[in-house]
């Protein structure tokens, strides 16, 4: 449900979201979620999709389809619980390598991290499996978004991973915001911002002279990204 | 006398207070720069950003879940007696990391660098840090804690003296570029550029300088003051803001410290403190109050010495006499 006021265009999204749902978000509006998010990076990914073990959530299509690269800030209660304190999102593209494969095997429609994908990422792995990337807003909006979860619903392999890499199953109300980074066009508000910028860079430069030394490893194409 | 318990309590305390309440000066400079943004993504991300740190405040909960690298500088004034010795301190910080990594909760970041296992405190070999440095006519010891993330945003580059300003602006426009396309930086940051000593100095001296001065602060040699102005009115002239968006709002504040350094070379390091800006002071007096502080004040005239010889103040006093 898209709400309009001041700023961004505002969405609530209930989760497991449905491909109808996705289809109305914009680069560039502003979502919130409801429902369970779960986190995977790479120790997640290795496990799953590197040593071929199996996923620890039966159907988590059905209990979920958003993945949060995420890392929370999180410890036991002491009651058998957990207390989550912030929850930020980490750079999502250093696993674009896995996205293809766990876009596949999970059924996960919404990629949430921070940063965005390799631009040929969205039209190439997220747009044909119908999934759109959304980015936290910062970046660094741990307290907003640790309000924004309500319960564990389950955290798996934390032995194993520790606190940081285990796959936690977060219960969320109105947990956001989210910058819509995708669409299912595979459009990127990143990719659309970056061109902006770029155009301008050229003349920051002008009347600087030139370096006494080009050093190895330097690019002099200042549009490349770090990604 | 300054007990040991003391210390980790006083380190614990800064340890939660780095990691939840956003220091005023930055608040104050970040609000000063959506008064003057015009990208509306941009001017949405400050505003959002505002919105955490009142969170953080309000619930005790860390303002960012990636709680950085927590780590340690601690002044010790010279005339200072700690019971437990200078190792006592050491021990005391690594058992506040510890605690605090627990309680807060703190994300357990540290892991080895190969084998990739943890103790999930944050404690492990060489971590966390802990530089320090002395203050003379000073009898109190001031333990500051730093928690910044590690990725993204700092850089390193041999230039020469031929290069000179030109070279120095060249590279800051590089690197602020390069991490802060899509936001990589977590800009808009307090850019810290260490100038000279050697590669290790250098990129230590820059680390602090973003992360150990405050916005409004300005460098006591006025040229360098210039400077600061100049490199921070060239960051925000990018045309880029917060999180890689169209706008303004890259840099919040420029800080630049010196070190003598080689005849042939001028090595720079940039750092940028990221939109959590944690840093939290303690100043542990003989008598075992405590005072807390977001200004560590690590730059003093004693840091900042040129010549073989430091007067101390009484000293200065009867010369000039």
């Amino acid at each position: 449900m898209a709400q309009s006021g001041n700023g961004p265009k505002q969405h609530r999204l209930s989760l497991p979201a449905t491909a109808d749902a996705i289809a109305e978000l914009e680069p560039g509006s502003v979502v919130y979620l409801d429902g369970i998010v779960y986190t995977a990076r790479e120790g997640v990914y290795q496990r799953v999709l590197g040593d071929n073990q199996a996923l620890p959530v039966d159907n988590l299509a059905a209990l979920t389809n958003a993945n949060f690269h995420c890392s929370p800030a999180a410890a036991p209660d002491g009651a058998g619980g957990y207390t989550v304190g912030g929850v930020t999102a980490t750079a999502s593209f250093r696993f674009s390598k896995w996205m293809a494969d766990w876009l596949d095997l999970t059924g996960t429609k919404i990629v949430i991290g921070k940063g965005g994908m390799p631009r040929q990422d969205y039209q190439n792995i997220l747009a044909p499996r119908g999934a759109v990337y959304l980015t936290t807003v910062g970046y660094g909006t741990g307290a907003l978004l640790g309000r924004g979860v309500t319960g564990v619903e389950a955290v798996h392999w934390l032995d194993d991973l520790g606190i940081a890499q285990a796959m936690w199953l977060f219960q969320v109300e109105n947990f956001g915001p989210f910058i819509v980074d995708s669409d299912l066009a595979g459009n990127s508000l990143f990719a659309q911002q970056g061109d902006a910028i770029n155009k301008n860079i050229a003349s920051l430069y002008d009347g600087l002279k030139e370096p006494a030394l080009h050093r190895y490893g330097e690019t002099d194409d200042r549009k490349n990204e770090v990604i | 006398m300054i007990k040991n318990a003391t210390v980790e309590a006083a380190a614990y305390d800064i340890m939660s207070r780095a990691a939840i309440d956003i220091p005023d000066d930055y608040l104050k400079g970040i609000k000063g720069m959506i008064d003057i943004e015009k990208g509306d993504l941009s001017s949405f991300v400050l505003q959002t950003m505002v919105e955490n740190w009142e969170a953080a405040t309000e619930d005790r909960r860390p303002m960012c879940a990636d709680t950085g690298l927590p780590r340690y500088f601690v002044k010790a004034g010279n005339d200072a007696r700690i019971d437990g010795g200078f190792v006592g301190v050491e021990q005391a910080l690594r058992s506040a990391t510890a605690r605090a990594t627990r309680d807060v909760p703190l994300r357990p970041n540290r892991v080895h660098p190969l084998w990739r296992t943890e103790h999930n405190n944050n404690v492990g070999i060489n971590a966390p840090e802990i530089d320090w440095s002395f203050e003379p006519d000073a009898d109190w010891i001031d333990i500051t804690t730093v928690h910044k993330g590690g990725l993204f945003g700092s850089d390193y580059r041999m230039l020469f003296p031929g290069d000179g300003i030109d070279g120095i602006k060249r590279f800051l426009l590089d690197t602020l570029i390069a991490f802060g396309k899509r936001g990589l930086a977590c800009q808009p940051a307090i850019v810290g550029v260490g100038i000279g000593g050697s590669k290790d100095t250098c990129m230590q001296l820059g680390k602090q300088a973003a992360c150990l001065r405050v916005v409004g602060d300005k460098n006591p040699d006025p040229k360098i003051a210039a400077l600061e102005d100049e490199l921070k009115e060239l960051g925000n002239s990018i045309g880029m803001g917060a999180m890689g968006f169209v706008g303004s709002s890259m840099v919040v504040d420029c800080h630049i410290e010196v070190g003598h350094t080689h005849t042939g070379g001028m090595p720079v390091s940039v750092h940028t403190f990221c939109l959590s800006s944690r840093r939290a002071t303690a100043r542990v007096f003989a008598d075992g109050s405590v005072a807390y502080r977001t200004d560590p004040q690590w730059f003093t005239p004693y840091m900042r010495r040129e010549t073989v010889a430091w007067p101390s103040p009484e000293t200065a006093r009867s010369n000039t006499a």
